[in-house]
């Protein structure tokens, strides 16, 4: 096998499609990675950055595409045909063995006896060589969570890979973690490898990388050189080219515009003073929000994958405590999660004990079961639920009707405030819209309402006022498509933002 | 309404399983090279050949084997495996055995539920320490159970040589219980025990339980999507669930204190044969119906009435049978994969 110099193309992908059912994830993806070179891969939820690397290693086989390596046209079957030629992936949810030690996890894969002090001689010899602290003998559960990182690294470099990609890698880790691993990154590429990195955090990559390429809907939007430009050009890459506005986004203008003129004024009903969340691992997922949801309005949130939106919404709905900080909610928040088969449905219940869960917690004594049918059955009339009646199971129905379920029975029980996430998520036009009627429907009768969705449009269609989560951090912006992507990007938002109780 | 025809719903799936049973049985038999006709007619004789057959041993097999069926049938409801109910009802026979030294003299109207209470708080105290373990260590119950299986069997056979041995000393077992604490017998000249009426009356009251109330409506979502009950429901899941370890061990204590009070009249090492592990396939056989499990213990009381009866007569080992309950739980199981219709399960 030849050596690629520095600076030569290393890996080179043209015109690679995928379409999942009839969802395309990739529509003429191409990229080009150059030996010695840290490549920032970047694009919103959904652009198809994962797909197009899971095509790389072996995970997935495109319906279409031509890959190059070194030079030669090359078909990946599997990852372990990747890692033979040097290819390693870094998942975004580790793949590691939590009873096993590092050695015995880095040896996993391998062939013929294990021996565990060469496994170990083979750990120290790796990691030393790149530069990264790692105890051959430690239990992977008890490592934290940079440490597992830093496994699974080290388990893919084990390999002689000289082309690691990196799923989304600052994801889980503290800021100074964060920070340490962009910097062995940048040692590690300038050594002579490379490294793909998947981000949805602009100041990483233009921190880090070298190259530049952008996907968006599954195509490469923008390829450049990191120096040649800056964050507003790339997030304006990222959401689609903000120039390239359609007749329906006018339309959503539009609608704003109109949606202005009403008058908001209610009282505070959800209010978060310098609120913030910290798991286990001791990382905030919410720092310092500052946020007030009067009755008559819908906030939206705009945020990408993992920016402490899901942890912000839980907190707002009642369903998850604050670390820090102080939290004032009514007593019975509806909710509306985007999992609805893990977090809002008995899928085998029939449909009133579905209506009945809500609630389920305070409740005493006998269940009269016939007034939750009738309760049921008033529900599905007003929501429009299409089911043959309250007693079919919930899995019978489509997902659009069990959405409805849900946000109708949420909407029942709770009359102050409303809380939403991806309330869209896998419906079709018209049950999107009945949904969204809803939404209306509680602000215009007074509820606080609070939607987060990863699709900006619906964000800024239905809120009054909308706030970028970024980081953790909770910005409020001016009700416009770009200006909000670029914040919850990490964009400078300059006037048009401003920020609350945010100490970034 | 629905109640019935889950009830009727299971009973003609316990007759067709019957039915797979006596063929898987004829060539199982034919296979081990015995005649299957006089072993099977043995068999069949056993279990209902006779008034007391039926009444003495195909029913009373039933009721422990229906108890300790209930309490199966609430912690798997609750999403709990709980495999230990053989232990909870080891320890609830012995508590109903201990407690039974200081009932010289009490009427029988009040010693025997001391005596029935005794063994089904002892049980729930069992399944609780599998409850505690699971919650606040994260050590699975199915694991923890099997263990305390093991250790209630032990502590028997220690009791049995020690505090709780007869006076005289010469056999490893309870001195037995005076007569007037015996569980009033139904029918004159049968072992059938008032226990039967207690079991249905029990069944229809945890059927009730599940169906009607708020905390059986709990254990439920629990056991169906435990993250949208916390969610959505607002429910405390752990505390849900060690309230199911409670009632679960409450069920299979009780199992052992009514046999106890029923049957043996004396607490001896193998005092139950290994009717806590034959009730976790009448639950499943039930699909954790509590009505249902009366029909399938029924039949797995038959089953072993008539494998004892086919063992006695015909010469054919008993095990056969046991052989044969294994693979109906199998294929039960089989069947529900395949087809995983079951409306019936909500407990409506």
């Amino acid at each position: 096998m030849t050596t690629v110099p520095t600076g030569a193309v290393l890996l080179s992908l043209d015109g690679f499609t995928h379409a999942f059912g009839r969802v395309r994830a990739l529509d003429g993806a191409s990229l080009q990675v150059r030996a010695g070179s840290v490549h920032a891969l970047l694009g919103e939820n959904g652009a198809g950055k994962t797909t197009l690397m899971r095509v790389v290693f072996g995970l997935l086989r495109a319906q279409q595409g031509v890959m190059q390596w070194r030079g030669s046209p090359i078909t990946m079957r599997s990852p372990s045909e990747a890692l033979a030629l040097g290819i390693g992936m870094v998942h975004q949810h580790f793949t590691l063995v939590p009873t096993m030690t590092v050695a015995e996890n880095i040896a996993l894969g391998g062939h013929g006896a294990f021996d565990p002090h060469r496994a170990a001689d083979r750990v120290r010899d790796v990691a030393g060589t790149a530069g990264l602290v790692l105890d051959p003998h430690a239990r992977v559960q008890d490592l934290p969570v940079g440490a597992q990182q830093r496994c699974e690294i080290v388990k893919a470099l084990a390999r002689d890979v000289t082309l690691l990609i990196l799923d989304e890698p600052t994801a889980v880790l503290a800021p100074a973690e964060a920070a340490e691993l962009l910097r062995w990154i940048r040692r590690y590429a300038d050594a002579g490898n490379a490294v793909v990195l998947i981000t949805h955090k602009l100041r990483d990559a233009l921190a880090v990388a070298d190259d530049i390429t952008v996907l968006h809907r599954g195509r490469t939007v923008l390829t450049t050189a990191a120096r040649d430009t800056d964050q507003a050009s790339v997030a304006d890459a990222m959401l689609g080219g903000a120039r390239a506005l359609s007749a329906s986004d006018t339309d959503v203008v539009n609608v704003v515009v109109n949606d202005r003129a009403r008058a908001v004024s209610g009282p505070p009903v959800l209010t978060l003073d310098a609120v913030t969340v910290r798991d286990a691992n001791g990382v905030d997922h919410v720092r310092s929000a500052t946020l007030q949801v009067r009755a008559g309005e819908i906030v939206g949130i705009g945020a990408v994958e993992g920016a402490g939106q899901h942890e912000l919404l839980r907190v707002l709905s009642g369903r998850l405590s604050p670390t820090s900080g102080s939290r004032t909610i009514p007593e019975s928040v509806g909710f509306v999660p985007e999992d609805r088969h893990r977090d809002a449905l008995l899928l085998d219940a029939p449909l009133f004990e579905n209506t009945a869960l809500q609630g389920a917690g305070a409740r005493h004594g006998v269940i009269d079961w016939n007034d939750f049918r009738a309760r049921t059955a008033a529900l599905l009339q007003r929501f429009d639920v299409r089911a043959s009646g309250a007693e079919v199971r919930a899995r019978t129905l489509s997902g659009g009707n069990q959405q409805k379920l849900v946000l109708g029975r949420e909407l029942e029980a709770a009359r102050e405030a409303l809380v939403v996430e991806n309330p869209s998520r896998g419906l079709d036009f018209v049950a999107t819209n009945a949904v969204h009627q809803a939404m209306r429907a509680a602000r215009d009768a007074g509820m606080a309402v609070v939607l987060y969705s990863s699709d900006l449009d619906e964000v800024v269609l239905l809120a009054d006022r909308v706030f970028a989560m970024h980081d953790g951090i909770l910005i409020e912006s001016v009700k416009d498509r770009d200006v909000l992507g670029r914040a919850m990007l990490g964009g400078d938002i300059g006037d048009a933002g401003v920020a609350l109780g945010a100490d970034a | 309404m629905t109640a019935l025809r889950a009830f009727a719903a299971t009973t003609v799936r316990v007759v067709v399983l019957l039915a797979i049973a006596l063929a898987m049985l004829a060539a199982l038999l034919i296979a081990t090279g015995h005649d299957v006709v006089p072993a099977l007619s043995a068999m069949v004789r056993g279990a209902f050949g006779s008034y007391y057959a039926i009444t003495s041993a195909t029913i009373v097999r039933m009721v422990p084997l229906a108890l300790a069926g209930l309490a199966v049938s609430v912690a798997f409801r609750a999403g709990i495996l709980n495999i230990g109910a053989e232990g909870q009802l080891l320890v609830g026979a012995a508590a109903a055995t201990a407690i039974s030294g200081t009932l010289v003299g009490v009427p029988w109207s009040i010693g025997i539920p001391v005596m029935l209470l005794a063994g089904a708080i002892a049980g729930g105290a069992w399944a609780a320490i599998a409850g505690a373990l699971r919650l606040r260590f994260g050590v699975l119950e199915v694991i923890s159970t099997i263990m305390l299986n093991f250790v209630a069997q032990y502590l028997t056979g220690w009791l049995v040589r020690g505090p709780l041995q007869e006076p005289t000393q010469v056999n490893p077992q309870s001195a037995t219980l005076v007569p007037e604490l015996h569980m009033p017998v139904l029918l004159e000249g049968t072992r059938l025990h008032a226990g039967v009426l207690l079991v249905v009356v029990v069944a229809i009251g945890v059927w009730w339980w599940l169906r009607s109330t708020a905390s059986g409506f709990r254990l439920r979502a629990v056991g169906a999507t435990p993250t949208a009950a916390a969610s959505a429901g607002g429910i405390d899941v752990p505390r849900t669930m060690f309230g199911a370890f409670l009632v679960s061990g409450l069920l299979a204590g009780l199992a052992g204190s009514v046999e106890y009070t029923g049957i043996t009249y004396a607490l001896y090492e193998n005092f139950s044969p290994g009717y806590g592990y034959t009730a976790i396939a009448v639950a499943l056989l039930a699909r954790l119906h509590p009505l249902g499990v009366l029909a399938t213990a029924l039949l797995f009381g038959a089953l072993q009435a008539g494998a004892n009866a086919m063992q006695r007569d015909a010469g054919v080992p008993s095990v056969v049978v046991s052989v044969v309950e294994a693979l109906l739980i199998l294929l039960v199981m089989a069947a529900d994969r395949w087809r995983p219709s079951r409306a019936d399960e909500t407990g409506t």
